[in-house]
Order: C-alpha cells, then structure tokens, then sequence
C-alpha cells in the first residue's frame, strides 16, 4: 500500500527549466565542440586557419587530430548517455549503467580474447564479438537480478557491481596469465589522445544506433512501465526489452573499441536529465543524448589544459566528476522510490 | 464480448483457477467478487492475456487471445492491474496519452488529443495534469491510470480494483463513471471489488469466486443472499433492504 506522499516542494511541475534544457543542451555541445578545436599543444585558431587559407600546418592539425578527436568525444559521449538511458528505463532502476551490470566489463573480455586468440581481426569484427560478451554479460545480470529478492532498489547495483567485479577479476588473471596485463590497462583506460583520422570511423554507428534509439523511444518508454502496462497498450515486451539490450550492448562495445572504458557517464546524465524533464525518452533522447556529448568534451578539454602540456586521460576526469554526482545523486533521488 | 472456456491456471503445481468458465455480453458491468486467494485478479490477468492459462482459452468477439496480434487486442482490450507503481517519471498528461498508443502508434492525431483531454476532464486530473507520477498521492495515480485506460477507449475494459486508495467521492464517482460507460456506450467492463455492497448497488451481474473456481453468477438481487454469502466468506453476513438496495452488514 503506497503512502499518500506530500510533494516535495524543490521538483514540482516540468516546468521553465525542461523547457529550456533542450537549448541549453545543444548551445553547451556546439561550445564545448568549437573549444574542443581550437585547444591543444599546436595552436590551432580560426585566425591562423584564415592566414592558412586551407593548406598548412594549422588546418592539418584540425583536419587529422583535432576535427576527429571532437568527433570522438561528441559520439562516444551521445552513446555512453543512451545506453546508460535505454538500460534504466528497462531495468527500471535509476543507478545502473554498462559499467555497473558487468556489459562494460564482458566486453572488455571479449577484446582480451580476440587480442589473443585472434589479433589480426578488423576493429569492426572485433567490435562485434566485444557486443556479443556484453549481451552475454547483461544477459547473465538480469538472470541473477531475476533469482534474488530485492527488497532495495540500491541492491541492483550492487549486484551488478558484484557480477562486474567477478568477469573483471577472470579478465585480469587472464591478461596477467599471458602477460597482456599492460596493454589491457593501456586500451582499457578511456583516453582519446590516441584518436587520429582513421582511426574513430566506427563510432559513427553510434548516430546509426541512436535513429534506432529514437525509432523505438514510445515503446522503450511504455516496456519501462512494466511488462503488463506494455502489454495492455499493444507492446511486445518481450522483443523491445531485447532490442534495447542489443543497443545497450553495441552502444558500449562501439565506444570501448575505440576510445576504452569512460565510467559513470551513463549514470549521471540520464539522471540529471529525468530529474528535471521526467522519463518520456521522445521528449529527454536529445537532451540526454547532446548533454553527453557535451559532458564527455568538457572533461577531455579539462584533461587537456589542467596538466598542460600533458594530458589527463578522460577515465580519471570522468571518475572525478562522475563519482561525485553518483553520490549526490544516490542521496537525492532516494525520495523518488529511485 | 468475452468467452472464458475451461480456463485452468497452477502456480507450482498448485491450482489457481480450475475449470472457469464465463460468458460475458456485450455491454455492462460485471463485479468480481470473493475472499482473497479465490483467483480474482488472476482470472482478470487471463482475461487480459497478461498471463497464459495452462488449459482452457479466452476469445474476445471470438478472437482467439493467445494468437491475436497484441496491438490488436490493445485497440479492443484495455486493463489496469491493482499494483501500479510506476518507477518512470511521466507527467500525468503523458501516461494518459500513452493510453492512445495503441490506437496512434505514436503519432496522435485531433481525435488522440480530444480522447486525452476527455479523460482527462473526466477525472478531475486537469490541475494535475503537468505533474509527474511520483509527486501524486495514492488516489490521484490510481484515477491518472484509470483516465489512461479511459482514453484507450476499448469495447472491452478489465479493471483490478479500481477503487483502491480513492475517497468515497472519487470511488463513487469512479464507478458511476465506468457504469455509464458500460449502459451509455454498450462497453464491456468487468471490475474485481472488494465491497460487496458496491458491486450490488452498481453492477449489473455478480461473479461470485472461490477456491479458484466460480461458485455462482447472476444478477445482485439473485446473488445477495444472506446464507450464501455468509457461506463465501466463511462470515455471518446479513442481507437488508435499505433506501431500495439490498446491502449486506458484517
């Protein structure tokens, strides 16, 4: 029997600020995408470009690195956000991600194991049987989630931080076992200085994958209200619940591949989002998805300058800012039966 | 209108319903009525294809449920189980437009908008209807599902304890709304109720469940019977007449 709740005086109706998130949103991406040019080691500058006019080491920079390195971030961060989306409203909890069900970290096998058995397959390949694992290994989380009582809805996280640490734990004894321990760190650890032209190309199936997203939004949103809403209004459950959880899986293989593992991205944006604009993913996909992007390209920036002219790899940029906003929003969203 | 023949349903072995079988006409009200555990809700589950019975089969205008297309059934069949806690943040006005799914798919049209904002006229919800879920009360969520099931505008409507957390003023008004959709638009509406007395100043027919199967089925008037009811409920139960109803007083 619920209780009659009194509403809480600080979230009342999706009003000015849902309104405006959508702008904001992409007026931050579009900034964050021009300084993400025009910052870095070689300077690079619309004047210098302009004085360039189209041939030159500045627009060489741009056009192999800078361009392409942008690209990346705005991609990786749109795919991080909506998998991370597309897994709450399924699993119909708020502190779950690919890298809090162990998808992350099956798929992270899976590179291991084509590292090993099969290193001269292309990324492509290589990003499909990265996929496979993370299905398998979102497979497996809900498999356990289904055969545990929750009485909490922090358990599911913590069940799937549990899975994630055990397929991490084979991960590493394998790598140590055949002395792949440094290269796995290497490419695991999110970092996109390594991002040149020719080399990022795949992540644009994150924009393929994200039409996809957009196509389904009314039917991932109504089998986010449970199998027996989705029922009653027409939906097979049954078949979204496994076409998001495809997308989750190739969303994050996709990103992995190419870039490594950027945590706690997925967690933080799609909550922020539904706290102020709610959970019609028609209404948050674009949102979620630009403040991604736009949340990936201010870190990678900040990586960028704070140790100049060094760089921070996003993986701790992101640890930084992601952890802190996991634990406020562990506290804040408690009210709101999570 | 709806056929339940031979409908059996176990749980681990253990029979939840046994041998149910139902006509329902077109058009009318019908209550569900009986002591926990007699299989209400799961033959209202059934009915709503939500749950597959192990023997028997269920036919809406001779439909088969277990082979229709589900958005099929949606545009025909609209249901509301008793326990909706919706984890999702949508406003009142989205999950009530989201009962034109079925019809829309997604791209609503004048007559989605106008079937939405009956519903949402209907039930009082209009000040609500910007709030999410999650800062509603208990009743104000129930009568938000019941606008969406309204606006799904089906022949066909099961509901599991609609007046579950609602005040007298809404529960009544809820019922004499679902009555009038039953005689006024000919639509079939079948409720589980737990207030006997409600289902016989309201309904137009009474089954009666227990055990997992149906004991009787009729009109209140055949059915409010002292010894009878006493007998169902394993309760003494007097059956009065009062202001021209029959109710019953434990």
């Amino acid at each position: 029997m619920p209780e009659p709740q009194t509403p809480r005086p600080s979230s009342r109706q999706p009003g000015p600020a849902a309104r405006l998130l959508f702008p904001l949103a992409l007026g931050l991406t579009l900034a964050m995408g021009l300084a993400s040019l025009f910052v870095g080691v070689s300077s690079v500058s619309p004047g210098l470009l302009w004085a360039e006019g189209g041939t030159g080491p500045a627009t060489e920079v741009l056009l192999t690195s800078r361009l392409p390195r942008t690209l990346a971030l705005a991609l990786a961060g749109t795919g991080l956000a909506l998998a991370g989306l597309v897994l709450q409203v399924l699993v119909r909890n708020r502190f779950v991600e690919p890298s809090t069900v162990g998808t992350t970290e099956s798929a992270s096998l899976g590179i291991l194991l084509v590292m090993l058995l099969a290193p001269g397959l292309p990324v492509p390949a290589r990003m499909a049987v990265a996929a496979g694992f993370g299905l398998a290994g979102t497979g497996l989380f809900l498999l356990v989630l289904r055969r545990v009582p929750q009485r909490s809805p922090l358990m599911v996280p913590l069940i799937g931080l549990l899975l994630s640490g055990v397929i991490g734990a084979v991960t590493t004894f394998i790598a140590y076992r055949t002395d792949m321990l440094q290269s796995l760190g290497a490419w695991s650890t999110g970092d996109f200085s390594i991002v040149l032209q020719g080399r990022y190309e795949l992540l644009w199936i994150v924009a393929g994958l994200t039409l996809v997203t957009a196509v389904f939004a009314d039917q991932i949103t109504l089998a986010g209200l449970g199998r027996d809403m989705a029922i009653g209004l027409g939906v097979n459950h049954g078949a979204i619940r496994a076409l998001g959880l495809v997308l989750v899986a190739l969303l994050s293989a996709a990103v992995i591949v190419t870039v490594g593992i950027v945590p706690f991205l997925g967690l933080v944006v799609p909550n922020v989002v539904s706290l102020i604009m709610g959970d019609n993913l028609r209404r948050t996909l674009p949102v979620v998805c630009l403040s991604g992007a736009a949340l990936v390209m201010a870190c990678d920036i900040v990586g960028r300058l704070v140790v100049r002219p060094y760089e921070m790899p996003i993986g701790l940029t992101m640890g930084i800012v992601g952890s802190a906003a996991f634990l406020w929003l562990l506290t804040r969203r408690r009210g709101h039966g999570a | 209108m709806i056929e339940v023949e031979g409908v059996e349903r176990r749980y681990d072995g253990l029979a939840v319903l046994s041998e149910v079988t139902l006509s329902l006409p077109r058009g009318g009200l019908t209550a569900i009525i009986g002591p926990n555990g007699a299989g209400k809700s799961t033959l209202l589950s059934v009915m709503g294809r939500l749950q597959k019975p192990d023997a028997g089969r269920v036919t809406l205008e001779g439909m088969d449920l277990a082979q229709a297309s589900g958005r099929l059934v949606a545009r025909k069949l609209a249901l509301l189980r008793q326990d909706n806690h919706t984890a999702a943040r949508l406003t009142v006005r989205d999950l009530v437009a989201f009962g034109r799914y079925p019809h829309s798919r997604g791209n609503p049209g004048p007559e989605d908008h106008a079937q939405v904002a009956r519903a949402l006229a209907i039930l009082g919800l209009e000040p609500l209807a910007d709030r999410f879920l999650d800062q509603l009360s208990g009743g104000q969520r129930q009568r938000a599902h019941i606008a969406m099931v309204l606006a799904q505008d089906t022949e066909c409507i099961l509901l599991d304890e609609p007046l579950n957390n609602l005040d007298i003023s809404h529960a009544v008004r809820i019922i004499t709304l679902v009555r009038e959709a039953a005689q006024a638009l000919g639509k079939t509406v079948v409720v589980v109720l737990h207030d006997i007395n409600m289902a016989a100043a309201h309904c137009d027919r009474i089954v009666v469940m227990k055990g997992g199967r149906i004991l009787r089925h009729g009109p209140p008037a055949e059915l409010m019977q002292a010894e009878f009811l006493s007998a169902v409920y394993e309760t003494p139960i007097s059956v009065h007449e009062l202001a021209g109803r029959l109710v019953a007083v434990y």
